[in-house]
């Protein structure tokens, strides 16, 4: 249907390229695809899981996530979320800014080691962690000497949720980093600026759009993590069981209810998260117009 | 600077679960799969019984999760003050690694099992498969759901109760068994890692013909979802003794130890026979059995201990790696 609009719009010379020259029924078979893909494996679930969460109606919903196990377990992800994301940033930040704008030895093994939490399996990132500080670890037992809680605590938790989100921030702005070059930083430092000043002043406002989207993703991630968590977790409801791990507790006590009131929020999360990736998306867009159009002008 | 930021971070975040922990007397009672019901209202009464007794409150906080895979956390550094766990081996396996005395499970009554239960079958409405009993189970279109017997308590209850009927049968030695449990595990189509996994996969995805579950399971299935489904007792099942202790070396630590030892006494006790019968296990205590009497099932139920030897045995011929269920079980796909 967009098809025949746009073309009666006159439209024929944008749109008709020789490499898209096909016959209408291709055009309609392929949006038709895509579409009825996205309504399959997308749209159905997300509107099942929020039908499912009130089903019982509100007051179901709302008594469901104001039970004592609920709150517990959205602080706790509130918590490790807050702990982790700034963690993070601030490594993305040191290490994007490393490995774009300076020359050393291992530069290619740092990029490649940054990537390795997103080619493990997130059940060997929860192992680690019991490897090296459960009773049995490497460090359990002088952690427990010390009466410190890693493993099947709050700290356990927070550390599996820092190993598994931590590309994020390095990941999407190393490659713009390095795109963008030092040039500007070079302008900047003999001009006289401190090195604080040219980070803040020249490489920040460069960079700003990317790594706020690095960082709603990384807190998507963040907020949602399962099976890294699952492992060091220990369950023990009301105080190490973060939403995604509540959720799945839920539905294995027959409360199918309750357990999609509690995914109901992880996926109000997520549409939040899309929405502002979009709009990040569309200010950085801007931004390299802008910039580019600055450029021609000059 | 980054290393300081860490530092000072993880020391907040434990600042902050100390404060979730804060309670006058708070146990951790890590337990396997089907008992959450039975412990939430267990963990009730004896919050009560505990208050008007000394005053103090106790709060009791549960981990479930596969029977195996619980005592692996406790192992691993899982505070447990309490385990209360499918089965006998798996605390053997916490009394290996010295955090509580071998001779364990002299300390309470009934082999420290203060309810037992037994494997029954649950199929769907109608029986549609025609399933009486466990030869019922190897023919060729039957689909059978089960966990994994390598981390699930309930799944090695089964695998034996199965072995054992295998050698009742006329002419059945080791051999016969071992054909036997191999036809039936051909039939498995999901093998989860714990019981409430396997439930799950059964009647809220309706996959199978016939679950294999302890009888509590069972039970509360068909009380939570139900006539959608029927239970089968087979001829011949296993007594399943769930076994409870004090975790040693952390009620020692905590100082738990006495409200601990009580927790685990009020089982025995009438009001945590009743609880026990009401979720369905079997209660130990004879009145209490007379009175539930006629919710059980009558059918013949051989013990680990005459059948197999003990755990210890039962464990290393059959479930160890290498043993007989490495044996016989051929995951689906490499057929």
């Amino acid at each position: 249907m967009s098809a025949t609009i746009a073309l009666q719009h006159g439209a024929l010379e944008r749109y008709e390229t020789p490499s898209t020259r096909e016959p209408q029924w291709i055009k309609l078979l392929l949006i038709g695809i895509a579409l009825s893909f996205f309504t399959v494996f997308l749209l159905f679930p997300l509107v099942a899981v929020f039908v499912e969460a009130f089903r019982k109606g509100w007051g179901t919903y709302l008594a469901a996530l104001s039970s004592h196990d609920a709150l517990a377990a959205i602080r706790l992800t509130l918590l490790t979320a807050a702990i982790a994301v700034p963690l993070n940033l601030f490594f993305g930040v040191s290490a994007a800014w490393a490995i774009a704008k300076f020359e050393f030895p291992g530069k290619r093994l740092l990029i490649t080691l940054i990537d390795l939490p997103f080619s493990v399996s997130p059940v060997i990132s929860g192992l680690i962690y019991v490897l090296l500080f459960g009773a049995q670890g490497w460090f359990g037992e002088w952690f427990a000497a010390h009466d410190i809680k890693i493993l099947f605590a709050v700290p356990g938790i927070v550390l599996a949720t820092i190993f598994v989100t931590f590309p994020f921030v390095a990941r999407e702005l190393i490659p713009l980093m390095e795109a963008q070059g030092s040039e500007e930083e070079e302008a900047a430092v003999v001009l006289g600026a401190s090195g604080w000043q040219v980070f803040w002043h020249t490489t920040l406002p460069n960079i700003k759009w990317g790594l706020l989207y690095g960082v709603i993703l990384c807190n998507a991630r963040a907020m949602g993590e399962f099976g890294a968590v699952s492992v060091v977790s220990g369950h023990i409801r009301g105080m190490t069981n973060t939403m995604p791990l509540h959720v799945e507790i839920l539905y294995n006590e027959y409360n199918y209810a309750a357990a999609f009131a509690v995914a109901s929020l992880l996926a109000l999360l997520a549409i939040v998260t899309l929405g502002l990736k979009t709009l990040v998306e569309r200010q950085s867009h801007k931004q390299k117009t802008e910039s580019l159009a600055l450029e021609n002008a000059s | 600077m980054k290393l300081k930021t860490v530092v000072s971070s993880l020391l907040a975040a434990s600042v902050l679960a100390g404060n979730v922990l804060a309670a006058d007397i708070s146990l951790l009672n890590v337990s396997y799969d089907p008992t959450r019901e039975l412990y939430q209202d267990f963990n009730a009464a004896f919050a009560k019984y505990w208050k008007a007794k000394t005053g103090d409150n106790v709060t009791i906080n549960q981990s479930h999760g596969g029977s195996g895979k619980q005592a692996r956390g406790i192992i691993d550094g899982l505070e447990a003050d309490v385990a209360t766990l499918a089965l006998a081996y798996d605390i053997d396996a916490l009394a290996d690694k010295a955090l509580i005395p071998q001779d364990w499970q002299k300390r309470l009554p009934n082999n420290a099992s203060p309810y037992t239960s037994t494997i029954v079958f649950l199929v769907r409405k109608g029986n549609p498969k025609g399933i009486k009993d466990w030869n019922d189970l190897v023919k060729p279109d039957v689909a059978i759901i089960t966990p994994n017997p390598k981390t699930s308590g309930g799944a090695r209850w089964n695998y034996l109760a199965a072995w054992a009927y295998a050698l009742e049968q006329p002419g059945g030695n080791e051999t016969k068994a071992k054909e036997f449990i191999g036809q039936i595990f051909k039939n498995v189509k999901v093998l989860d890692s714990g019981a409430r996994g396997a439930t799950t996969t059964f009647v809220e995805r309706g996959i199978g013909d016939v679950l294999l579950a302890w009888e509590n399971e069972a039970y509360l299935s068909l009380k939570e979802l139900g006539d959608k489904f029927e239970i089968v007792t087979p001829s011949l099942s296993i007594l399943a003794e769930p076994p409870i202790t004090v975790v040693d070396k952390t009620v020692d630590k905590h100082g738990t130890r006495k409200v601990a030892q009580a927790y685990l006494e009020y089982l025995y006790s009438a009001e945590g026979q009743e609880i026990a019968a009401r979720n369905f296990y079997r209660p130990q205590d004879a009145k209490i059995a007379a009175k539930y009497a006629k919710q059980f099932a009558k059918t013949r139920l051989v013990t680990i201990d005459k059948s197999f030897g003990g755990w210890r045995n039962a464990q290393k011929v059959h479930f160890s790696d290498g043993g007989v269920f490495d044996q016989i079980y051929v995951p689906s796909g490499k057929r």
